[in-house]
Formats: structure tokens, sequence, C-alpha cells
């Protein structure tokens, strides 16, 4: 592995990718035959063997709770544990360890603000302010807290390119607005939102905002700090991490004023039957044994991304992006579906006579490995006025051979169609 | 390839171009809408049931090649059986493509239906096969009119 890089570094050598490649083990699968092309990175990333090995040296060698008993390896493992916390922090460049609490994943992030900052906080006719290209995640935790509290959603639109149409957010946000939550980068079309500015508007009428950065932090540098942002949400499965752990960052005032979300063992002070003292932060917010392993494996799977460099992926990602919408552009009938200037690592299209399922099933077959559907997003869909897309999802470990393979395919998909 | 040859078999691709009884049924007495959540897929089925027999049978929606000729081959077979002739060819209809792909049985008395055994080779797109068989159930059932079905 390599140290961080510049900014102006070189571009990225094939050469390169090739190393980054051969840490990933299962690139080397096989599918039908064929080379596995694995194009769904915006569902889940492979892992690198040293996250894998981490798990695994965890389990073997120091397995055993964590905040609880004074023997020695419930204190490695709590120092682990910790230490993956301070890992986070500083990967998302956020003031104070205690801001970040784990948690399963982007999802829980979400529903854990809808509940303990939000409701208590909403009333009837009161705002959460979302946009027209959340993942159904980024809606769902939303409208279960309106309907609990009468509150009102209000959905910022979005253009034909997929962009968030600035000018109606700043409309949107009002006296009655509470929240915005808002995606970082959309997981059907790709657009980078211009958070900062997001934030900015919001703050100046006072209004807290979060973040789903579930398909932003494996592709840009994401710093809370420089951001102002009130809440950041993301998963470590699209980081190169394991599944079942992800990170919650909060501001700790707003943290600290926050009811528990879980009630349970680890997250309390003190308990009798009369009463119940919470516990610290994050302490408060982890009711329950936590994904031990899962924390470490992410810390390492933030290890290996800092060592390639996130603005090293970026750059790279970006090339890889060009060169798709170019080779998908070539293929007659497929239209890509987001088409922001701004984009990062997806390619979300469609192709006249094929429908998305029959896509993803022929391409497949050669090996290739994308997601058709709705991609969670259903409003995004009706916004294009399509049911499905099918999406590649580019990684660090992608190349422009595969890019071609998939474009190969759907050469195919048209001798079966067209 | 040959699996992919098999699932898209020139009947098939035939009716995902040129779905047959592809509109709305005027004066339709039974109609259920199908879902599938997991892709999308969303149809409509329309019946005219005269007595105990289908005497008329129609789709609209959107989905995959495979569900919409389904859904197509699907409106041409029942059409003019009874009620219980559907239900019964619905089962064996379930049966072939849920059944093994080298499942010794003999399906061919499905006829054009058989087409669709192809899906076999594709765990993931057996319900695409039978999302349309799942509605025509909910149609025939009166009790069954008001949620939309879904093959989750």
């Amino acid at each position: 592995m390599k140290m961080e890089h510049d900014v102006l570094r070189d571009p990225v050598s094939a050469v390169e990718v090739k190393h980054w490649r051969d840490d990933f083990p299962a690139l080397r699968e096989k599918v039908h035959g064929q080379r596995l092309v694995y194009l769904d990175n915006g569902a889940t990333t492979q892992k690198p063997q040293a996250v894998i090995d981490a798990e695994a040296e965890y389990y073997c060698h120091y397995n055993a709770n964590v905040h609880r008993a004074v023997h020695a390896l419930s204190e490695r493992a709590t120092e682990a544990y910790e230490a993956a916390r301070h890992k986070v922090q500083r990967f998302l460049n956020a003031a104070a360890a205690e801001e970040i609490v784990f948690v399963r994943g982007t999802t829980e992030a979400i529903n854990l603000v809808a509940q303990s900052y939000a409701r208590p906080r909403l009333g009837p006719g009161d705002e959460v302010v979302i946009s027209a290209m959340e993942h159904h995640s980024n809606i769902v935790p939303w409208q279960m807290v309106c309907a609990q509290t009468a509150a009102v959603l209000k959905v910022v639109p979005i253009n034909d390119a997929g962009e968030l149409e600035l000018e109606a957010y700043e409309r949107l946000v009002g006296p009655r607005t509470r929240l915005v939550a808002i995606t970082h980068v959309s997981n059907a079309l790709g657009s980078i939102v211009p958070v900062a500015h997001i934030i900015k508007v919001a703050h100046e009428r006072n209004v807290p905002v979060l973040l789903d950065g579930a398909q932003a932090v494996s592709h840009l540098p994401v710093d809370v700090c420089a951001l102002d942002c009130d809440f950041y949400a993301f998963s470590g499965h699209k980081l190169y991490g394991p599944t079942g752990i992800g990170a919650l960052y909060g501001r700790e005032v707003l943290l600290e004023a926050m009811p528990p979300f879980l009630g349970g063992g680890d997250m309390i002070a003190e308990v009798t039957f009369e009463k119940t003292t919470y516990n610290e932060l994050p302490h408060k917010f982890e009711a329950g044994t936590p994904h031990i392993a899962g924390a470490v494996a992410l810390a390492v799977a933030i290890d290996y991304v800092q060592a390639v460099g996130l603005d090293a992926i970026s750059a790279y990602e970006r090339e890889l992006v060009a060169h798709g919408t170019a080779a998908l552009s070539e293929v007659p009938g497929v239209r890509i579906i987001g088409t922001a200037p701004d984009k990062a690592s997806i390619l979300s299209f469609i192709m006249d006579g094929a429908h998305p399922h029959d896509i993803g099933t022929i391409v497949d077959r050669e090996g290739v490995a994308i997601r058709t559907g709705h991609h969670c997003a259903q409003p995004v869909m009706r916004r294009f006025g399509i049911p499905a897309t099918a999406r590649a999802s580019l990684a660090l470990y992608n190349t422009r051979e595969e890019i071609d393979t998939l474009a190969r395919a759907l050469h195919r998909v048209r001798e079966v169609f067209c | 390839m040959d699996d992919l040859k098999d699932l898209y078999q020139e009947v098939i691709l035939d009716h995902n171009r040129h779905p047959r009884n592809f509109r709305e049924l005027e004066g339709c007495t039974r109609q259920a809408d199908g879902y599938n959540p997991l892709c999308g897929d969303r149809l409509t089925i329309y019946l005219h049931v005269d007595g105990d027999v289908i005497t008329d049978a129609t789709f609209k929606g959107t989905g995959c090649a495979i569900s919409k000729a389904s859904a197509s081959l699907l409106t041409e077979s029942v059409k003019g059986k009874t009620v219980a002739e559907a239900e019964a060819l619905f089962r064996r209809f379930q049966k072939m493509v849920t059944s093994p792909p080298d499942s010794p049985e003999d399906f061919s008395d499905l006829g054009k239906l058989f087409v669709l055994a192809g899906v076999r080779e594709f765990p993931v797109r057996v319900k695409c096969a039978s999302l349309a068989w799942h509605t025509l159930r909910s149609a025939v059932d009166k009790d069954r009119l008001e949620e939309p079905v879904t093959t989750e």
C-alpha cells in the first residue's frame, strides 16, 4: 500500500490499480465461467484482505465484550473498539470521538436522528426537508416521525439532469423547518449534492442538517467540521468494510440534548426500578453489545482507503465515470439517467427495447455484476418516468477494461432484444 | 450461453415485443393489480367472467420481457377456460417454474406456456414469470380484490 497522495499527484496508473485489485480476494472469483466484473459497488463494496483478517484476528485473539470486565481480553477489545471510534473521528474530521456513535449502518443512523433528535422537537405543521433523490432510508424514517408528530415532509425537486433545484430548496427552508436531511451523493443518479451550500442556507435559518453519506464516503473526502454539518451518517460496508457496522456523527451539543434511541446495557450509568440515568456520550446511544469485530475491521478499511488516498480515488473514479459515460453512450439505444456534471461513480442507464432486469440477467452471464431495479429510490424512478434502471457503480479497483466488458455485454443484450 | 437461449426463446421475445391482449377490458367483471416490489414490475389483469367461464382476459402494465410475455401468454391460455380450469393451470404452471431445472417431469402438456420453463435456470427470475399468474388468481378470488397482490 502507498502513502497518502497529494491532490496534484499523477494520474493513477494501470499498475497501481492492479496492486489495489490484488488486495481484494473476491475479485478473483469466476461467475458462469467468466472472470467477475464487479460493478455493484453502490450496493456494497468488496473487502480487502486486511479487513477480512482484522475481523478474524479479533475473534481469534481478543474476542471479549467491551466496557465491562477487568480482564485482559476485555481491555484489549475495549481498546480496539475505542481506537476504531477515534479512527472514524479523524476520518470525518469530527471535533471529538464522543461525537461518533457506532450503529448498524446509515439506515439506523437516520432512524436514530429521526426518533431521538426530530421527534421530540416536531409538532403539528413543523417541517422536515428532504430531496427527490433520496434513498428510501432517508425518506421512510422522516415519514414515520412526521406521522408520529403531525409534522410535514417537504421535498426539494430535482431537474432533468438529476441535480437538486437549489432555488426551490431555498424557498422550502422556512420558519417551520426543523431539520434538513439530504443525501451527499445520490445512489441512483450519482449526483454530488452541493452540501456546503445546503448547510449554509439552512444554518442562516437556524436549521440543522443531516447528510446521508452512504454513497459519498468511499468516493470523496468528507470533513464534517469544514462542512459545518450537524449529523453525518455512513455505512462501513460501502467503504470496503464489513456489513452491520456504520457510524453517525452528531454535533456534541445536539447529541448531548437527545434522549437515547434504544434502551439496554452499556447505555446506562445507573439503573434502579425507580429511575435510570444514562451513560455519557457516545455510549448513551450504543445499547447492547456492539458489533466489535465490525468496528475494528471498519477502522482497517478506513486505513486502507486513506493509504490509497481519497483524492487519488476520487480523481481515478472520475476518469472511470467519464470513460464509462462515453463507452455506454456508444451502445445504440442506451440512455444514461443522471447526467449532472458533478457526479460520483454511478452509471445508471436504460436501453431501448430491453428492460433493466433482462439486461441484468444477460450481462450476468458475461460475468458482469450490476444492479437493476429501482435502487431503493422509487421517487427518483417516478421523477424520470421509468420503472427501473440498470446501474453500474464503480469502486477504486474497477478498470476501463471492465467497463468495456460491460459495454460489450450490452451489445449482446441488443442481439437478443433488438 | 445456452441457458440464455432457453430463457429468451423466440416466442417469449415475440410476446414481449408484441404483447397480446395488451389493453384495458371495458366492462370487465374482475380485475386485480400485481406488483413485484423487488423489481417494480406492475401489471393489471382484467377478466370477463360469464357464469363460470373466463370469456375474455387482457392486461396492462410494465415489466421485464419475462413478466410481460408471461402475462401475454396467460391471457391467451385462460380465455374460454372455467375458473377451476384456470386455477388448475396456475398450479401446473407454478409447479413447472419452481421445479428444479433437471426435473424429469414432463411439462409439455402446458403447451405454449412451456416456453417459460427456461426460468428454472434463473431462480431470481421465477417471480417475473409467476407475477401474472398470482394476479390472475387474485382476480378470480373475490375475497382478495382489495389489496394488490405481490410476489413477496
